[in-house]
Protein backbone atom coordinates (compact mmCIF):
# COMPACT_ATOMS: atom_id res chain seq x y z
CA UNK A 1 0.00 0.00 0.00
CA UNK A 2 1.37 3.53 -0.42
CA UNK A 3 -0.62 6.94 0.43
CA UNK A 4 -2.90 6.75 -2.83
CA UNK A 5 -6.50 5.35 -1.51
CA UNK A 6 -8.38 2.79 -3.59
CA UNK A 7 -4.91 0.95 -4.32
CA UNK A 8 -4.66 -2.65 -5.38
CA UNK A 9 -2.31 -5.34 -6.94
CA UNK A 10 -3.41 -5.59 -10.30
CA UNK A 11 -6.13 -3.73 -11.87
CA UNK A 12 -7.08 -5.53 -15.22
CA UNK A 13 -9.37 -3.08 -17.51
CA UNK A 14 -12.14 -5.49 -19.36
CA UNK A 15 -13.95 -8.85 -18.43
CA UNK A 16 -13.63 -10.59 -21.17
CA UNK A 17 -11.84 -13.89 -21.48
CA UNK A 18 -8.59 -12.20 -21.76
CA UNK A 19 -9.45 -10.10 -18.32
CA UNK A 20 -10.62 -12.91 -16.74
CA UNK A 21 -8.06 -15.78 -16.92
CA UNK A 22 -5.37 -12.73 -15.84
CA UNK A 23 -7.52 -11.90 -12.82
CA UNK A 24 -7.99 -15.12 -12.36
CA UNK A 25 -4.21 -16.35 -12.44
CA UNK A 26 -3.45 -13.08 -10.01
CA UNK A 27 -5.81 -14.02 -7.46
CA UNK A 28 -4.84 -17.51 -7.20
CA UNK A 29 -1.28 -16.47 -6.06
CA UNK A 30 -2.49 -14.69 -3.48
CA UNK A 31 -3.00 -11.26 -4.99
CA UNK A 32 -5.75 -8.47 -5.23
CA UNK A 33 -7.19 -8.36 -8.68
CA UNK A 34 -9.66 -6.14 -9.67
CA UNK A 35 -11.39 -6.33 -12.77
CA UNK A 36 -13.21 -3.31 -14.10
CA UNK A 37 -16.25 -3.97 -16.87
CA UNK A 38 -17.98 -1.54 -19.02
CA UNK A 39 -21.05 -3.62 -19.47
CA UNK A 40 -23.67 -4.28 -17.03
CA UNK A 41 -21.97 -8.05 -16.79
CA UNK A 42 -19.39 -9.83 -18.48
CA UNK A 43 -19.85 -10.51 -21.87
CA UNK A 44 -22.75 -7.61 -22.20
CA UNK A 45 -20.31 -6.09 -24.88
CA UNK A 46 -18.96 -9.09 -26.18
CA UNK A 47 -20.12 -10.84 -29.87
CA UNK A 48 -17.92 -13.78 -31.33
CA UNK A 49 -19.03 -16.32 -33.77
CA UNK A 50 -18.69 -18.91 -32.13
CA UNK A 51 -16.93 -21.75 -29.91
CA UNK A 52 -14.41 -21.72 -27.37
CA UNK A 53 -11.50 -23.92 -27.81
CA UNK A 54 -11.89 -26.81 -24.87
CA UNK A 55 -7.68 -27.11 -24.53
CA UNK A 56 -7.10 -23.46 -23.42
CA UNK A 57 -10.65 -23.11 -21.47
CA UNK A 58 -9.36 -26.08 -19.56
CA UNK A 59 -5.92 -24.66 -18.76
CA UNK A 60 -7.89 -22.07 -16.32
CA UNK A 61 -11.51 -24.25 -15.90
CA UNK A 62 -9.73 -27.91 -15.99
CA UNK A 63 -13.67 -28.97 -14.79
CA UNK A 64 -15.58 -26.53 -16.84
CA UNK A 65 -17.30 -28.63 -18.70
CA UNK A 66 -19.52 -29.72 -15.53
CA UNK A 67 -20.78 -26.46 -14.74
CA UNK A 68 -20.05 -24.27 -17.86
CA UNK A 69 -23.10 -23.01 -19.87
CA UNK A 70 -21.83 -25.05 -23.38
CA UNK A 71 -24.48 -24.87 -25.71
CA UNK A 72 -23.13 -27.82 -28.52
CA UNK A 73 -19.88 -29.82 -28.82
CA UNK A 74 -18.48 -29.33 -32.57
CA UNK A 75 -18.42 -32.77 -34.75
CA UNK A 76 -18.50 -31.34 -37.85
CA UNK A 77 -16.53 -28.58 -39.90
CA UNK A 78 -18.24 -27.48 -43.07
CA UNK A 79 -16.23 -25.34 -45.64
CA UNK A 80 -18.45 -23.84 -48.04
CA UNK A 81 -17.57 -21.71 -51.27
CA UNK A 82 -20.45 -20.28 -52.22
CA UNK A 83 -20.94 -19.12 -55.81
CA UNK A 84 -23.63 -16.91 -57.11
CA UNK A 85 -26.61 -19.97 -56.73
CA UNK A 86 -24.26 -22.95 -56.82
CA UNK A 87 -21.78 -24.64 -53.84
CA UNK A 88 -18.38 -26.37 -53.22
CA UNK A 89 -18.56 -28.09 -49.77
CA UNK A 90 -15.94 -29.71 -47.95
CA UNK A 91 -16.91 -31.66 -44.80
CA UNK A 92 -14.78 -32.92 -41.88
CA UNK A 93 -17.01 -35.15 -39.33
CA UNK A 94 -15.25 -36.93 -35.93
CA UNK A 95 -16.49 -37.80 -32.37
CA UNK A 96 -13.01 -37.62 -30.51
CA UNK A 97 -13.52 -38.08 -26.60
CA UNK A 98 -12.55 -34.64 -26.09
CA UNK A 99 -14.24 -32.17 -28.54
CA UNK A 100 -12.03 -29.60 -30.19
CA UNK A 101 -14.45 -27.01 -29.43
CA UNK A 102 -18.23 -25.89 -28.09
CA UNK A 103 -20.46 -23.73 -29.40
CA UNK A 104 -21.66 -20.78 -26.38
CA UNK A 105 -23.38 -17.60 -26.11
CA UNK A 106 -20.93 -15.15 -24.97
CA UNK A 107 -23.75 -13.52 -22.63
CA UNK A 108 -23.78 -16.16 -20.77
CA UNK A 109 -20.24 -17.61 -20.95
CA UNK A 110 -18.25 -15.01 -20.22
CA UNK A 111 -20.68 -14.28 -17.29
CA UNK A 112 -19.91 -17.64 -15.77
CA UNK A 113 -15.93 -16.78 -16.15
CA UNK A 114 -16.45 -14.00 -14.32
CA UNK A 115 -18.61 -15.97 -11.53
CA UNK A 116 -15.92 -18.70 -11.10
CA UNK A 117 -13.69 -15.53 -11.36
CA UNK A 118 -15.42 -13.93 -8.22
CA UNK A 119 -15.75 -17.26 -6.48
CA UNK A 120 -11.76 -17.29 -6.06
CA UNK A 121 -11.42 -13.54 -4.82
CA UNK A 122 -11.70 -11.71 -8.20
CA UNK A 123 -13.56 -8.14 -7.72
CA UNK A 124 -15.44 -7.70 -10.47
CA UNK A 125 -16.93 -4.01 -10.80
CA UNK A 126 -19.59 -3.79 -13.41
CA UNK A 127 -20.90 -1.04 -15.01
CA UNK A 128 -17.67 1.22 -15.14
CA UNK A 129 -16.05 2.80 -17.90
CA UNK A 130 -12.03 3.12 -17.32
CA UNK A 131 -11.45 6.86 -19.60
CA UNK A 132 -8.07 7.08 -18.97
CA UNK A 133 -4.86 5.89 -17.31
CA UNK A 134 -3.24 7.53 -15.08
CA UNK A 135 0.40 7.73 -15.64
CA UNK A 136 3.45 9.14 -13.20
CA UNK A 137 6.53 9.75 -14.41
CA UNK A 138 6.03 7.56 -18.02
CA UNK A 139 4.32 5.08 -15.41
CA UNK A 140 1.47 3.46 -15.53
CA UNK A 141 -0.46 3.99 -11.85
CA UNK A 142 -3.78 3.81 -11.99
CA UNK A 143 -6.93 4.04 -13.94
CA UNK A 144 -9.36 7.23 -14.37
CA UNK A 145 -13.04 6.18 -13.94
CA UNK A 146 -16.40 8.24 -14.55
CA UNK A 147 -16.72 7.69 -10.63
CA UNK A 148 -13.78 7.44 -9.00
CA UNK A 149 -9.69 6.85 -9.73
CA UNK A 150 -8.08 3.65 -8.58
CA UNK A 151 -4.28 2.61 -8.55
CA UNK A 152 -2.45 -0.41 -9.29
CA UNK A 153 1.37 -1.71 -9.16
CA UNK A 154 0.33 -3.46 -12.52
CA UNK A 155 -2.87 -2.69 -14.94
CA UNK A 156 -3.16 -5.09 -17.82
CA UNK A 157 -5.20 -3.65 -20.62
CA UNK A 158 -8.05 -6.44 -21.34
CA UNK A 159 -10.03 -3.39 -23.20
CA UNK A 160 -11.15 -5.28 -26.63
CA UNK A 161 -10.19 -4.43 -30.24
CA UNK A 162 -10.66 -0.40 -29.89
CA UNK A 163 -8.13 -0.42 -27.08
CA UNK A 164 -8.62 3.32 -26.41
CA UNK A 165 -6.21 2.77 -23.26
CA UNK A 166 -3.09 1.04 -25.67
CA UNK A 167 -3.64 4.05 -27.88
CA UNK A 168 -3.52 7.42 -24.82
CA UNK A 169 -0.31 5.93 -23.84
CA UNK A 170 1.20 5.22 -27.44
CA UNK A 171 1.95 1.25 -27.30
CA UNK A 172 -0.15 1.30 -30.60
CA UNK A 173 -0.85 4.18 -33.61
CA UNK A 174 -4.24 4.56 -34.97
CA UNK A 175 -6.13 1.37 -36.00
CA UNK A 176 -6.03 1.36 -40.82
CA UNK A 177 -9.49 0.16 -41.57
CA UNK A 178 -7.86 -2.43 -43.46
CA UNK A 179 -6.67 -4.40 -40.36
CA UNK A 180 -9.77 -4.89 -38.78
CA UNK A 181 -12.96 -6.96 -39.94
CA UNK A 182 -16.65 -5.41 -39.02
CA UNK A 183 -18.79 -8.55 -37.97
CA UNK A 184 -22.45 -8.97 -37.72
CA UNK A 185 -24.22 -11.45 -36.79
CA UNK A 186 -27.93 -12.95 -36.36
CA UNK A 187 -28.70 -15.60 -33.63
CA UNK A 188 -31.43 -17.25 -35.11
CA UNK A 189 -34.23 -19.35 -32.45
CA UNK A 190 -35.13 -22.74 -34.37
CA UNK A 191 -36.28 -25.85 -33.00
CA UNK A 192 -33.83 -28.12 -31.58
CA UNK A 193 -34.87 -30.93 -33.29
CA UNK A 194 -34.54 -29.28 -36.96
CA UNK A 195 -31.26 -28.39 -36.02
CA UNK A 196 -30.52 -31.82 -35.13
CA UNK A 197 -32.22 -32.59 -38.83
CA UNK A 198 -30.74 -29.95 -40.83
CA UNK A 199 -26.91 -30.56 -39.80
CA UNK A 200 -27.41 -34.45 -39.32
CA UNK A 201 -26.13 -34.32 -35.69
CA UNK A 202 -27.74 -35.16 -32.07
CA UNK A 203 -28.67 -33.74 -29.41
CA UNK A 204 -25.28 -32.00 -27.69
CA UNK A 205 -23.68 -32.21 -30.71
CA UNK A 206 -23.04 -29.04 -32.87
CA UNK A 207 -21.81 -27.97 -36.81
CA UNK A 208 -19.71 -25.34 -38.08
CA UNK A 209 -19.76 -23.44 -40.98
CA UNK A 210 -16.97 -21.88 -42.92
CA UNK A 211 -18.52 -19.44 -45.53
CA UNK A 212 -16.27 -18.01 -48.50
CA UNK A 213 -17.42 -16.49 -50.86
CA UNK A 214 -21.25 -15.44 -52.11
CA UNK A 215 -21.88 -12.14 -51.44
CA UNK A 216 -18.23 -11.58 -50.70
CA UNK A 217 -17.38 -13.06 -53.75
CA UNK A 218 -14.09 -10.76 -54.67
CA UNK A 219 -13.72 -9.10 -50.99
CA UNK A 220 -11.65 -10.03 -47.82
CA UNK A 221 -14.18 -11.45 -45.49
CA UNK A 222 -15.81 -14.99 -44.30
CA UNK A 223 -18.92 -15.81 -42.87
CA UNK A 224 -19.87 -18.74 -40.72
CA UNK A 225 -22.68 -20.67 -38.94
CA UNK A 226 -22.56 -22.01 -35.48
CA UNK A 227 -25.31 -24.08 -34.08
CA UNK A 228 -26.61 -23.93 -30.68
CA UNK A 229 -28.65 -26.12 -28.68
CA UNK A 230 -32.01 -24.44 -29.89
CA UNK A 231 -30.20 -21.15 -31.59
CA UNK A 232 -28.32 -20.91 -34.79
CA UNK A 233 -25.64 -18.13 -35.18
CA UNK A 234 -24.90 -16.77 -38.47
CA UNK A 235 -23.18 -13.81 -39.47
CA UNK A 236 -19.77 -12.58 -41.46
CA UNK A 237 -16.98 -10.74 -41.08
CA UNK A 238 -15.97 -8.07 -43.70
CA UNK A 239 -12.65 -6.25 -43.39
CA UNK A 240 -13.51 -2.77 -42.93
CA UNK A 241 -12.00 -0.84 -46.33
CA UNK A 242 -14.15 -3.01 -48.55
CA UNK A 243 -16.73 -0.71 -46.98
CA UNK A 244 -14.81 2.73 -47.32
CA UNK A 245 -15.86 3.50 -50.56
CA UNK A 246 -18.62 1.41 -51.75
CA UNK A 247 -22.56 1.54 -51.19
CA UNK A 248 -21.81 -2.30 -49.72
CA UNK A 249 -23.63 -2.28 -46.25
CA UNK A 250 -22.25 -5.07 -44.08
CA UNK A 251 -26.14 -6.23 -42.97
CA UNK A 252 -27.00 -6.14 -46.55
CA UNK A 253 -23.87 -9.21 -46.91
CA UNK A 254 -25.23 -11.36 -44.61
CA UNK A 255 -28.41 -10.87 -46.08
CA UNK A 256 -27.56 -11.76 -48.99
CA UNK A 257 -25.43 -14.91 -47.53
CA UNK A 258 -28.69 -16.04 -45.73
CA UNK A 259 -30.69 -16.09 -48.66
CA UNK A 260 -28.05 -18.18 -50.45
CA UNK A 261 -29.85 -21.46 -51.83
CA UNK A 262 -26.87 -23.33 -50.20
CA UNK A 263 -27.85 -21.81 -46.57
CA UNK A 264 -31.13 -20.78 -46.67
CA UNK A 265 -33.06 -24.33 -45.94
CA UNK A 266 -30.70 -23.79 -42.48
CA UNK A 267 -32.28 -21.31 -41.03
CA UNK A 268 -35.45 -21.63 -43.12
CA UNK A 269 -38.60 -20.94 -40.73
CA UNK A 270 -36.31 -19.38 -38.00
CA UNK A 271 -36.86 -16.06 -35.81
CA UNK A 272 -34.35 -13.52 -35.18
CA UNK A 273 -33.59 -13.10 -31.60
CA UNK A 274 -30.54 -11.45 -31.19
CA UNK A 275 -28.75 -8.85 -33.75
CA UNK A 276 -25.08 -7.91 -33.35
CA UNK A 277 -22.38 -6.39 -34.06
CA UNK A 278 -18.31 -5.86 -33.16
CA UNK A 279 -14.80 -5.21 -35.00
CA UNK A 280 -12.22 -8.55 -35.14
CA UNK A 281 -8.45 -7.39 -34.89
CA UNK A 282 -7.02 -8.85 -38.27
CA UNK A 283 -3.84 -6.75 -38.37
CA UNK A 284 -2.21 -10.06 -37.29
CA UNK A 285 1.62 -10.24 -36.29
CA UNK A 286 3.05 -7.03 -38.30
CA UNK A 287 0.15 -5.00 -36.55
CA UNK A 288 0.61 -6.14 -33.01
CA UNK A 289 1.43 -2.86 -30.48
CA UNK A 290 3.97 -2.77 -27.88
CA UNK A 291 2.69 -5.39 -25.47
CA UNK A 292 3.95 -4.42 -22.20
CA UNK A 293 5.34 -0.87 -20.30
CA UNK A 294 6.20 0.80 -16.91
CA UNK A 295 3.27 -0.65 -14.91
CA UNK A 296 0.80 -1.99 -17.92
CA UNK A 297 0.68 -4.86 -19.84
CA UNK A 298 -1.77 -5.62 -22.83
CA UNK A 299 -3.69 -8.72 -24.07
CA UNK A 300 -6.14 -10.18 -25.23
CA UNK A 301 -8.34 -8.61 -28.61
CA UNK A 302 -6.80 -5.44 -27.34
CA UNK A 303 -3.16 -6.97 -28.34
CA UNK A 304 -4.33 -8.02 -31.66
CA UNK A 305 -4.08 -11.25 -30.78
CA UNK A 306 -6.48 -13.22 -33.28
CA UNK A 307 -5.15 -16.31 -35.68
CA UNK A 308 -7.70 -15.24 -38.61
CA UNK A 309 -6.55 -18.29 -40.53
CA UNK A 310 -8.02 -20.50 -37.81
CA UNK A 311 -10.64 -18.97 -36.34
CA UNK A 312 -8.82 -18.60 -32.98
CA UNK A 313 -9.40 -15.70 -30.87
CA UNK A 314 -10.61 -16.58 -27.35
CA UNK A 315 -8.17 -19.25 -26.79
CA UNK A 316 -5.08 -16.61 -27.75
CA UNK A 317 -7.34 -14.10 -25.25
CA UNK A 318 -7.33 -16.49 -22.32
CA UNK A 319 -3.84 -17.72 -22.83
CA UNK A 320 -2.26 -14.12 -23.07
CA UNK A 321 -4.18 -13.34 -19.80
CA UNK A 322 -2.33 -16.35 -18.28
CA UNK A 323 0.77 -15.00 -18.96
CA UNK A 324 0.39 -11.39 -18.50
CA UNK A 325 -1.24 -12.93 -14.71
CA UNK A 326 2.03 -15.06 -14.27
CA UNK A 327 4.39 -12.22 -15.28
CA UNK A 328 2.23 -10.06 -12.61
CA UNK A 329 2.82 -12.38 -10.58
CA UNK A 330 6.10 -12.17 -10.75
CA UNK A 331 6.71 -8.52 -10.59
CA UNK A 332 4.73 -8.35 -7.43
CA UNK A 333 6.60 -10.87 -5.55
CA UNK A 334 9.69 -8.84 -6.74
CA UNK A 335 8.04 -5.12 -6.28
CA UNK A 336 9.49 -4.53 -9.95
CA UNK A 337 6.93 -3.27 -12.30
CA UNK A 338 9.12 -1.83 -14.57
CA UNK A 339 9.23 -2.18 -18.77
CA UNK A 340 11.75 -4.48 -18.24
CA UNK A 341 10.29 -6.66 -15.50
CA UNK A 342 7.17 -7.05 -17.60
CA UNK A 343 9.11 -7.67 -20.48
CA UNK A 344 8.93 -11.22 -19.45
CA UNK A 345 5.36 -11.30 -20.84
CA UNK A 346 6.42 -10.58 -24.20
CA UNK A 347 8.96 -13.05 -23.93
CA UNK A 348 6.89 -15.94 -22.38
CA UNK A 349 4.13 -14.89 -25.32
CA UNK A 350 6.38 -15.07 -28.20
CA UNK A 351 7.95 -18.53 -26.47
CA UNK A 352 3.61 -19.38 -26.66
CA UNK A 353 1.69 -21.13 -29.71
CA UNK A 354 -0.08 -17.23 -29.59
CA UNK A 355 2.94 -15.34 -30.98
CA UNK A 356 4.37 -18.10 -32.96
CA UNK A 357 1.49 -18.61 -34.72
CA UNK A 358 0.62 -15.02 -35.47
CA UNK A 359 4.59 -15.27 -37.21
CA UNK A 360 3.92 -18.19 -39.14
CA UNK A 361 0.86 -16.06 -40.81
CA UNK A 362 2.21 -12.31 -40.65
CA UNK A 363 2.19 -12.12 -44.58
CA UNK A 364 -0.91 -13.80 -45.14
CA UNK A 365 -3.14 -10.56 -44.77
CA UNK A 366 -0.95 -8.89 -47.38
CA UNK A 367 -1.29 -11.37 -49.84
CA UNK A 368 -5.16 -11.54 -49.31
CA UNK A 369 -4.95 -7.73 -49.31
CA UNK A 370 -3.06 -7.74 -53.21
CA UNK A 371 -4.95 -10.90 -54.32
CA UNK A 372 -8.47 -10.65 -53.13
CA UNK A 373 -10.20 -10.13 -56.13
CA UNK A 374 -8.60 -13.36 -57.96
CA UNK A 375 -8.15 -15.86 -55.00
CA UNK A 376 -11.54 -14.93 -53.25
CA UNK A 377 -13.65 -14.32 -56.82
CA UNK A 378 -12.11 -15.96 -59.46
CA UNK A 379 -10.54 -18.93 -58.48
CA UNK A 380 -13.68 -19.74 -55.78
CA UNK A 381 -15.89 -19.52 -59.04
CA UNK A 382 -13.49 -21.78 -60.94
CA UNK A 383 -13.94 -24.92 -57.92
CA UNK A 384 -17.38 -24.62 -58.98
CA UNK A 385 -17.57 -24.42 -62.29
CA UNK A 386 -14.95 -27.43 -61.85
CA UNK A 387 -17.89 -29.34 -60.25
CA UNK A 388 -20.40 -27.98 -61.82
CA UNK A 389 -18.02 -29.74 -65.56
CA UNK A 390 -17.78 -32.69 -63.56
CA UNK A 391 -20.85 -33.78 -62.54
CA UNK A 392 -22.79 -32.53 -66.11
CA UNK A 393 -24.44 -34.87 -68.29
CA UNK A 394 -24.83 -33.32 -71.88
CA UNK A 395 -23.87 -35.54 -74.10
CA UNK A 396 -20.59 -33.62 -74.55
CA UNK A 397 -17.32 -36.13 -74.38
CA UNK A 398 -15.56 -35.38 -71.12
CA UNK A 399 -12.49 -34.90 -73.03
CA UNK A 400 -13.73 -31.93 -74.72
CA UNK A 401 -14.69 -30.59 -71.20
CA UNK A 402 -12.04 -30.96 -69.57
CA UNK A 403 -9.94 -29.19 -72.03
CA UNK A 404 -12.80 -26.50 -72.38
CA UNK A 405 -12.20 -26.03 -68.34
CA UNK A 406 -8.42 -25.74 -68.78
CA UNK A 407 -8.95 -23.34 -71.36
CA UNK A 408 -10.98 -21.09 -69.71
CA UNK A 409 -9.37 -20.89 -66.55
CA UNK A 410 -5.84 -19.76 -68.57
CA UNK A 411 -7.84 -17.33 -70.35
CA UNK A 412 -9.53 -16.01 -67.21
CA UNK A 413 -6.04 -15.63 -65.51
CA UNK A 414 -3.36 -15.53 -68.67
CA UNK A 415 -0.11 -16.81 -68.59
CA UNK A 416 1.47 -14.02 -66.27
CA UNK A 417 -1.87 -13.64 -63.97
CA UNK A 418 -1.15 -17.52 -62.97
CA UNK A 419 2.79 -17.13 -62.96
CA UNK A 420 2.11 -14.62 -60.29
CA UNK A 421 -0.61 -16.29 -58.33
CA UNK A 422 1.79 -19.43 -58.07
CA UNK A 423 4.44 -17.26 -57.04
CA UNK A 424 2.71 -15.69 -54.35
CA UNK A 425 0.88 -18.87 -52.84
CA UNK A 426 4.42 -20.85 -52.52
CA UNK A 427 6.30 -17.75 -51.35
CA UNK A 428 3.05 -17.36 -49.03
CA UNK A 429 3.54 -21.30 -48.11
CA UNK A 430 7.28 -20.77 -47.77
CA UNK A 431 6.78 -18.42 -45.35
CA UNK A 432 4.44 -20.39 -43.18
CA UNK A 433 6.68 -23.81 -43.17
CA UNK A 434 9.52 -22.93 -43.26
CA UNK A 435 10.71 -19.09 -42.74
CA UNK B 1 -32.74 -7.19 -44.48
CA UNK B 2 -35.00 -4.91 -42.15
CA UNK B 3 -32.52 -3.27 -39.90
CA UNK B 4 -34.94 -1.44 -37.53
CA UNK B 5 -36.28 -5.12 -37.05
CA UNK B 6 -33.44 -6.41 -36.42
CA UNK B 7 -32.00 -3.64 -33.75
CA UNK B 8 -35.33 -3.76 -31.90
CA UNK B 9 -33.92 -7.17 -30.91
CA UNK B 10 -31.47 -5.55 -28.81
CA UNK B 11 -31.77 -3.95 -25.46
CA UNK B 12 -30.35 -0.89 -25.31
CA UNK B 13 -30.66 1.79 -22.10
CA UNK B 14 -29.98 5.39 -24.16
CA UNK B 15 -28.03 7.99 -22.72
CA UNK B 16 -29.47 11.78 -23.03
CA UNK B 17 -26.16 12.72 -24.68
CA UNK B 18 -24.17 11.11 -27.61
CA UNK B 19 -20.98 8.95 -27.23
CA UNK B 20 -19.84 9.95 -30.77
CA UNK B 21 -19.43 13.58 -32.07
CA UNK B 22 -18.35 13.86 -35.57
CA UNK B 23 -16.59 16.93 -36.97
CA UNK B 24 -19.65 18.97 -38.56
CA UNK B 25 -16.66 21.07 -40.33
CA UNK B 26 -15.10 17.71 -42.06
CA UNK B 27 -17.92 15.74 -42.55
CA UNK B 28 -18.95 18.64 -44.88
CA UNK B 29 -15.99 18.06 -47.06
CA UNK B 30 -15.98 14.86 -46.71
CA UNK B 31 -15.87 12.89 -50.00
CA UNK B 32 -16.96 9.57 -49.16
CA UNK B 33 -18.42 9.68 -45.84
CA UNK B 34 -17.82 5.90 -45.16
CA UNK B 35 -19.29 5.91 -41.64
CA UNK B 36 -22.62 5.96 -43.45
CA UNK B 37 -21.75 2.55 -44.97
CA UNK B 38 -19.61 0.48 -42.34
CA UNK B 39 -22.15 1.28 -39.43
CA UNK B 40 -23.52 -2.20 -38.54
CA UNK B 41 -26.71 0.12 -36.74
CA UNK B 42 -27.46 2.70 -39.27
CA UNK B 43 -26.29 5.05 -36.98
CA UNK B 44 -24.82 7.90 -39.35
CA UNK B 45 -27.21 9.58 -42.17
CA UNK B 46 -26.30 12.66 -43.89
CA UNK B 47 -28.86 15.24 -43.99
CA UNK B 48 -28.08 16.91 -47.80
CA UNK B 49 -30.49 20.23 -46.60
CA UNK B 50 -28.90 20.57 -42.94
CA UNK B 51 -25.45 19.72 -44.64
CA UNK B 52 -25.01 17.65 -41.55
CA UNK B 53 -24.48 14.10 -40.34
CA UNK B 54 -27.31 12.94 -38.68
CA UNK B 55 -26.35 11.02 -35.27
CA UNK B 56 -28.81 8.48 -34.25
CA UNK B 57 -26.60 7.15 -31.53
CA UNK B 58 -29.01 5.19 -29.52
CA UNK B 59 -28.88 2.28 -31.70
CA UNK B 60 -25.08 2.34 -31.24
CA UNK B 61 -23.87 -1.09 -30.79
CA UNK B 62 -20.79 0.28 -29.89
CA UNK B 63 -18.03 -1.45 -32.59
CA UNK B 64 -16.01 1.37 -32.98
CA UNK B 65 -15.73 0.77 -36.85
CA UNK B 66 -16.74 4.36 -37.55
CA UNK B 67 -14.17 5.79 -35.90
CA UNK B 68 -11.82 4.01 -37.19
CA UNK B 69 -12.92 4.21 -41.05
CA UNK B 70 -13.52 7.96 -40.71
CA UNK B 71 -10.79 9.25 -43.11
CA UNK B 72 -10.09 12.49 -41.30
CA UNK B 73 -10.17 10.81 -38.54
CA UNK B 74 -11.94 13.81 -36.64
CA UNK B 75 -14.61 11.60 -34.89
CA UNK B 76 -14.93 11.66 -31.29
CA UNK B 77 -15.69 8.40 -29.91
CA UNK B 78 -15.96 7.07 -26.75
CA UNK B 79 -17.81 4.42 -24.83
CA UNK B 80 -21.01 5.14 -23.27
CA UNK B 81 -21.46 5.52 -19.66
CA UNK B 82 -21.51 2.13 -17.85
CA UNK B 83 -24.75 2.12 -17.15
CA UNK B 84 -25.85 2.98 -20.50
CA UNK B 85 -25.62 1.62 -24.23
CA UNK B 86 -26.68 -1.79 -25.94
CA UNK B 87 -26.44 -5.27 -23.95
CA UNK B 88 -25.87 -7.96 -25.66
CA UNK B 89 -27.49 -11.48 -23.94
CA UNK B 90 -26.38 -13.73 -26.85
CA UNK B 91 -23.45 -12.34 -28.24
Amino acid sequence: MNDKGNKTDVIIVGGGPAGISAAITVARAGYEAIVIERGSFAGSKNVFGGAIYTESVKELFPEFEKSAPLERKNIEHKFAILGENDSTIVSYRNTPETPVSYSVIRGKFDRWMAEEAKKEGVIVAEETVVRELIQEQGKVIGVKTELEDYYADIVILADGVNSLLAKQIGLRKDIEPKDVAVSVKEVIKIDKQKINDRFLINDDEGCIYTLFGGSMLGKLGLGFVYTNKDSISIGLGITLDELSSTGIKPYELLEDIKGHPSIAPLIKDGEIVEYSAHLIPEGGYKKMPKLFSDGVMVVGDAAMLVNNMHWEGTNLALKSGILAGETAILALKEKDFSKKSLKRYDKKLKQSFVIKDLYTYRNLMDVMHNKRKIFMDIYFKKINAFFEMFTSVNGIPKRKLYWQFICDFIKSRGICGLTSDVWAVVKLVWSVLIK
Amino acid sequence: MNLDKNLATLKYTPDTKSHLQPCSEDCRVCKNRPCINACPAGVYEWLEDKQKLLVKYENCLECGACRIICEKKSLKWEYPKGTKGVVFKKG
